[in-house]
Parts: structure tokens; C-alpha cells; sequence
């Protein structure tokens, strides 16, 4: 047996046999502040320079679709014809000249050989004459942006024959361009052949422009005109024009908008359409989740890019229409089982955790369940999945414009740009440069963004870094 | 095993019966047929044409007579170019895209093995970083600038040195087949490298490795015998997508580069409007890649014993 304890005198229990504990009562007060579940992943995505790097470019890129034309005022469509193909930086000085008139008052050949410019070189015209070369039956004139091969007889493009040995001029009309440009008269001998007799003036072509021209572009006003020579300033194209003369700038903000917004249109639109199939298929579960997963898989098994040109196809764009309706459509319908199974996955598996079993317990109702915890909890995941969607639907759209199946001239997108940058690249490489950059930093910025938040958001999907 | 390759093939077969249907709806749906626009020519004329080609049937009929030549392989004949079907087409161009296609998918694997392993031995330490920026580039520049900055370069480097080093486009020789490739290769291998890199960082962590390493194995024996060949496995599952992204990627790469194969010719209908050409190259792209990724899967559990046992 053991002895047993004495048992305690109640009356020893008064108030003043205890003293009150000094210090912490609460033991389990949080000593660093609360922070949501947000507030947490944003504090790890500020830590992740890139991302937030990113973040900027996004914004950047952002602000340039949406506020840009509104400082940028420039008709995307509007063909400026005296800057055709011009590189950013070009030369923009124009001279005022007299309106065309056939070339008559052709003054005598001159005596010392060579070749004589006469008047000014302006895109308008060129009028060149020339002392007869001894020998020549006929002239023939070509002209050329690079020097001349005598030795091996390339001149460059063949312009005409003056038609007699007696005619010692030519005026030259033909698609001038501003620009060092190098004129050479070769002798032809009886049977209509060059002889190596030739003659070679290099040449400084400036922008010509008459007054009538400059009045309806709004260069000069009509009720002072200034003498002609005066030269004038042609409008600024900061990331110059395209083949017709439109200006880029202007284009690329055009683009971005068509670019960005069925990037961000598309991708949206089908993971809500993932989000609500995957979420019925995962709460209903049994039967009804396997048929509608098996839909999903089929849908999976089309491919993709034929698919999105069969229903470009099938919607018939008319002329005149942008074609960015059936692109979106035509990717919701395609893509969204890829999130619709992600939904689903988290939704079955978030079913099963301990604290939706305690509000179930509790008496919550299913779409308090399904609106309070379930969608909170798969918000990181879904946010990731479209951020990562918006790039691929950039660089679909981008693909499908770049062969002529996507948007439809002469809306501006990117991919377009590039499809008409890409035929004139070797000569004018700043018209698919200036696109191309633009796909390639939207769609980087957003990968490295997507990665960024999928580290802050999501501990399971974290990459091993 | 063999219940899982039938009944892959049973859904292959619907997938490719899904898209034969589809494609002769986009076709039916298209303004126009094949009669309109041609020339003037007389009701008379018309109804006897549209007799002949049986154009005068009910759309299900003529459903039926369209899934019937499918079957027997017949995908109709060219509008644009008279007199020729497409499967000559198919058959003289896609040899073409597959050479190309074999090449891209070759130097894919490698690269995207080869440079996975590396950034994942030398984890954190430069090769890695130039590595993974290489990566993230590939993954952001589309294909088609990537094909027209190499012909500029390539250019660039003919001019530079006097003679032609490499042909700019065309196709015929094995240097022709070199650049083109490479450039179709790019994406997948970008992808593939971070796959192999992530895979291979994973597989480092494993009770095996431990164990190779406490038996005192050589360090470059476990990292070729083991670890490599354990981080494959992944990425032979991308295959079928990295097949899809390749054959698609064509579409791109022969036209940039003036290559004479189905993917060009697949473009150039498209942006000709050669509808039945444009049909049957998809009903058969279609099928290829539907049957491309059928035979991954069964490799992959031929490979892996793990899927094999489930």
C-alpha cells in the first residue's frame, strides 16, 4: 500500500495564497504580424528580381498599347510615300521643287567628258547629259546604289537607251529613292551591244516635294509658301515606316493592341471555361467526372494548329474583317482542357482536406464550400496556368499571322508585321527587327513572370532552383 | 498491355474520324465550291458538272462518299493546280519534312539531353546560368525570327568570307539540311533541356544515387549510368507534343527557307485557298500526329517498366 497524501486543508485556498503571474498570459499571440496568404506570395515575389523585372515590362508594355496612341497620334493606316521602307534615324530633309514639266530646254553636250548633272537631283527627277564618246552608236544607262564593276561590265539596273548616238541626255523618272546613287552611260556599238566605253557620276539623291504636296500634307500652310530649294522637314517616324510608307511606331501600338488583347482575351476566357468544367467535373465526381474527362481528353487529342486553321476556314473571314473574333473563339474551344483537368485535380484533392470536412461538419452549404474554400485554394494554381497561357496565345496568334492564317490586313499585329518584315529583311531589316522584338519581350516577360509567381504562389509546383 | 494499344488505337481512329468530319464541315461551311468562280458557263454546263463531281447529292451523301475515299486513302484533287491529287503531293513533299523533321528531332534529343545534364552537373555555376538564359530565350523568340536572323547571318558570313559556306534556302544537299534543322529543332530543345535539367536535379536527391555513391561508384559512372539515364525517361513523354510542335514548326521553317516540303506546300494552300488541298494535308498531318503520339505512349511503357505494371 502506498501512503497516502494528505489531503489539503481547503481553507488554505484563499485569494491571497496566490500571486499573479508576471509576464506573456497569452502563450499563443503571434509575435510577428498575420500575413494572408496573398500578402505572403506578394512579399515572395518582391524578393524575385526578375519577376518583378518583368512585372515592369508588363506594365511598360501595357501602358504602350493603351496610352500610347493617345500620345503618339499617327494614322496607323496612313501611307507617308515620300518615306517608304525608311530606317529609324533616316535622313528626313525634303526640297521644295517646281510641279513636273517634260524636259525641253535640253542645254548643248558638254565639251570636257564625263558625265554632267543638270539641275538638281531630287526623287522627282534626275536629268543627266553628257559629251559623246567617240565610237558609240547608241547609249544605254543604268543606275546603281553601289559602285560600279567596270572591269566585269555590272552597272546595276538597266534604265534605257537615249535611241541615237546624237542624243547625249537622259532624264531619269523611275522610282527614285533618296540616297547615294551611281549613274553610268555606256556606249553601245552597231549591233546594240555595250562597249567598254563608259562613263560613271556618282550622286547624292535628295527627298524632292512641290508645293502642292507638302500643302495636303500639312508641311506648309497654303498662304506662304516659301521660294523653292527651301528644305523642308518630312514627319518624324521614330522606328520608321513599312513598305507602303505607314509608320511603324504607329503600327506596332496597333498591333500591340490586336497582339495583346486576344493575348490576354483568349487565355482568359478559356480557363474560366477550364475553371467551371473542371470544378463540376471535380465536385460531382463518379461517373459524371469520367465522361466529362474523357471529353476533355479527346478534346486534347485534336491537334491544335490545324484545328485553329479549319475553323479559320470554317468561319469564312470576309474582306474587311480583322479575323481576331474567330482566333479567340477558336482557342477557347481548343484549350481549355488543360485547365479544366489542373481544376479538377485541385478541387478533388482540396475535397478531401481536413477543413472542408470541418465546415461540411459545421453545416456549410455546398456553395459556401465551393466559393469559400475551394476556389481560394486552387486561385494560385489557376493564376499561374494563366499566366503562362497568355505567352502561348501571343505566340499562336503570332504564327498564324506570320502564314497568313490569322489576323487579317490591314489590321496591324505583330505576327503580321513580321510576315511582311521578313520578305524585305536582307534590305530593310528594321521592319521585321522592331516586331520580332516586341513578341519576343512580351512573351519572355511573361514566362519569366508566370515562373516568379509560381514560386511565390504555389509551394508544390516550386521550381527546384 | 495490349488491351491499352487497342483501345489507344479505337480513340485514334474516332480523333482522325473527328477530324475527317470536321474538315469536311470547314469545307462545306467555305463560301463558294469548287465550280464557282472558275469560269462563265451555263446552268446547263453547271448541273452537268455538278452531276459528274456529284455535287448534286444530299450534303449527307455526299458525306459519305467523302468518308468512303478516306478510306480507301483518296483525299481528292488540287483546285489550283489541275489534274493533281493530293496524294501525289503528299507523296513527293513529305519525305522532305520528314528528313527535315528526323533531323530536328535528332539534334533536339541530343542538345536538349546533353545540355539538361550539363546545367544540372554544374548546377548554379556559369555554364548553368548561360545555359538557362539560352533556354529562356529559345522558348520566347518565335521560330520564324529565329529562321530569319540565321539567314541573315548566314549572309553575312558568305559575304564576309567570298565564297557561299552554306546554301541561304533551298534544298537538294546535307548543308542544305544543317541550318533548317537546327532552327526547327530549337524550341523543343529549350524545352527539353529544362526538362532533362529538373529531372536530373530530382533523380540527384534519390536513395539509388546514395547508394551508388556509398558503394564508392566514380562519380562520372554514376552520372552517365544512373542518373542519365533515369532522367530520360521524362522526356520521352514530351515526344508526341515535341512531334506535334516540330511537324507544326515546319510550316514556318520551309517557307522561310524555301524548302520544298508539306508544310511550304501546306501554307502556300492556305494562302492560295486551295481548299482540298488544304483538307487533306490536314486530315493527314492529322493522322500522323495522332498516330505519332499513340506510338510514344506505347514506347514509353515499353521503356518504363513502372507504367508497364499499371
Amino acid at each position: 500500500m502506498t501512503q497516502q497524501q494528505p489531503i489539503p486543508d481547503p481553507a488554505m485556498f484563499t485569494d491571497d495564497a496566490f500571486e499573479p503571474l508576471h509576464g506573456e498570459l497569452r502563450v499563443q499571440k503571434l509575435t510577428r504580424p498575420s500575413l494572408s496568404y496573398w500578402q505572403d506570395a506578394w512579399i515572395r515575389l518582391k524578393a524575385n528580381k526578375r519577376a518583378i523585372l518583368s512585372l515592369y515590362i508588363v506594365i511598360g508594355m501595357l501602358l504602350f498599347t493603351i496610352l500610347g496612341p493617345q500620345v503618339w497620334r499617327v494614322n496607323p493606316a496612313e501611307q507617308d510615300l515620300l518615306q517608304v521602307s525608311s530606317a529609324p534615324g533616316a535622313d528626313r530633309s525634303a526640297v521644295l521643287v517646281a510641279p513636273y514639266r517634260p524636259w525641253t530646254n535640253i542645254p548643248p553636250a558638254p565639251i570636257k567628258p564625263g558625265l554632267k548633272l543638270v539641275g538638281q537631283a531630287t526623287t522627282q527627277k534626275v536629268q543627266l547629259i553628257w559629251a559623246p564618246i567617240p565610237g558609240a552608236a547608241d547609249y544605254r544607262v543604268y543606275r546603281d546604289i553601289i559602285a560600279p564593276d567596270r572591269q566585269a561590265g555590272i552597272y546595276g539596273l538597266p534604265l534605257g537607251t537615249t535611241g541615237s548616238a546624237s542624243d547625249t541626255y537622259y532624264e531619269d523618272l523611275l522610282d527614285l529613292r533618296a540616297g547615294t546613287t551611281y549613274y553610268s552611260v555606256v556606249a553601245m556599238n552597231a549591233e546594240g551591244k555595250d562597249t567598254a566605253k563608259s562613263e560613271t557620276l556618282k550622286i547624292k539623291l535628295i527627298d524632292g516635294i512641290t508645293a502642292s504636296e507638302a500643302v495636303d500634307r500639312g508641311l506648309l500652310k497654303p498662304d506662304a509658301i516659301p521660294p523653292l530649294g527651301t528644305i523642308l522637314q518630312l514627319p518624324l517616324h521614330p522606328a520608321g515606316t513599312d513598305y507602303l510608307g505607314r509608320d511603324m511606331l504607329a503600327r506596332l501600338m496597333q498591333g500591340a493592341q490586336v497582339s495583346l488583347f486576344i493575348g490576354i482575351v483568349a487565355p482568359l476566357l478559356y480557363v474560366l471555361f477550364g475553371i467551371g468544367y473542371g470544378s463540376i467535373a471535380g465536385f460531382l465526381g463518379g461517373r459524371v467526372d469520367q465522361v466529362m474527362m474523357r471529353f476533355a481528353d479527346f478534346v486534347v487529342a485534336l491537334p491544335f494548329l490545324l484545328f485553329m486553321i479549319l475553323f479559320k476556314i470554317g468561319f469564312g473571314i470576309g474582306p474587311g474583317e480583322s479575323g481576331i473574333t474567330p482566333l479567340i473563339i477558336s482557342m477557347t474551344i481548343l484549350l481549355w482542357p488543360g485547365t479544366a483537368r489542373l481544376v479538377r485535380g485541385q478541387i478533388l484533392q482540396v475535397r478531401e482536406e481536413a477543413y472542408v470536412n470541418a465546415a461540411q461538419l459545421l453545416g456549410a452549404r455546398t456553395g459556401y464550400l465551393v466559393w469559400r474554400h475551394m476556389i481560394p485554394n486552387t486561385m494560385g494554381v489557376i493564376l499561374v496556368t494563366l499566366t503562362f497561357a497568355i505567352p502561348t496565345a501571343i505566340f499562336t496568334e503570332a504564327f498564324l499571322s506570320f502564314i497568313g492564317m490569322g489576323v487579317a490586313p490591314p489590321t496591324a499585329s505583330w505576327g503580321s508585321m513580321s510576315n511582311d518584315g521578313i520578305k524585305s529583311m536582307l534590305v530593310h531589316p528594321h521592319e521585321l527587327f522592331f516586331p520580332a522584338l516586341m513578341i519576343s519581350i512580351t512573351v519572355l516577360a511573361f514566362n519569366l513572370l508566370g515562373d516568379g509567381l509560381r514560386d511565390a504562389l504555389d509551394a508544390k509546383m516550386r521550381s527546384r532552383e | 498491355m495490349l488491351l491499352y494499344a487497342i483501345k489507344r488505337l479505337i480513340l485514334g481512329i474516332i480523333t482522325v474520324w473527328f477530324i475527317a468530319t470536321a474538315t469536311f464541315l470547314a469545307m462545306h461551311a467555305v463560301p463558294g465550291d469548287p465550280l464557282s468562280g472558275d469560269k462563265a458557263m451555263t446552268a446547263q454546263i453547271r448541273q452537268n458538272l455538278e452531276k459528274k463531281y456529284g455535287l448534286d447529292k444530299p450534303i449527307g451523301e455526299q458525306y459519305l462518299i467523302y468518308l468512303n475515299n478516306l478510306a480507301h486513302g483518296d483525299l481528292g484533287i488540287s483546285y489550283t493546280q489541275k489534274n493533281r491529287e493530293v496524294n501525289d503531293i503528299i507523296r513527293e513533299n513529305f519525305p522532305i519534312s520528314a528528313t527535315l523533321g528526323i533531323m530536328a528531332v535528332v539534334f533536339a534529343g541530343i542538345g536538349g539531353t546533353l545540355f539538361g545534364a550539363l546545367t544540372a552537373l554544374y548546377r548554379n555555376k556559369w555554364p548553368d546560368t548561360v545555359i538557362m538564359l539560352a533556354v529562356i530565350l529559345g522558348i520566347s523568340v518565335p521560330s520564324f525570327v529565329f529562321a530569319a536572323f540565321s539567314q541573315l547571318i548566314i549572309v553575312k558570313i558568305n559575304t564576309a568570307l567570298g565564297f557561299s559556306l552554306l546554301p541561304v534556302a533551298g534544298w537538294g544537299t546535307v548543308s542544305h539540311i544543317l541550318v533548317p534543322s537546327m532552327v526547327l529543332g530549337l524550341g523543343t530543345m529549350a524545352y527539353l533541356t529544362r526538362l532533362m535539367r529538373s529531372s536530373m536535379l530530382e533523380i540527384v536527391s534519390s536513395d539509388y544515387i546514395r547508394t551508388a555513391n556509398a558503394k564508392g561508384l566514380a562519380q562520372t559512372r554514376i552520372f552517365t549510368q544512373h542518373q542519365i539515364r533515369n532522367a530520360i525517361l521524362p522526356l520521352v513523354t514530351v515526344l508526341g507534343p515535341a512531334i506535334a510542335a516540330i511537324t507544326t514548326g515546319s510550316f514556318v521553317v520551309e517557307l522561310v527557307f524555301a524548302i520544298p516540303g508539306l508544310g511550304r506546300y501546306f501554307v502556300q494552300a492556305v494562302q492560295q485557298l486551295d481548299y482540298t488541298v488544304i483538307m487533306g494535308t490536314t486530315v493527314f498531318f492529322g493522322a500522323f500526329l495522332v498516330l505519332m503520339v499513340i506510338l510514344v505512349d506505347l514506347l514509353y511503357g515499353f521503356i518504363d517498366p513502372r507504367v508497364r505494371l499499371n
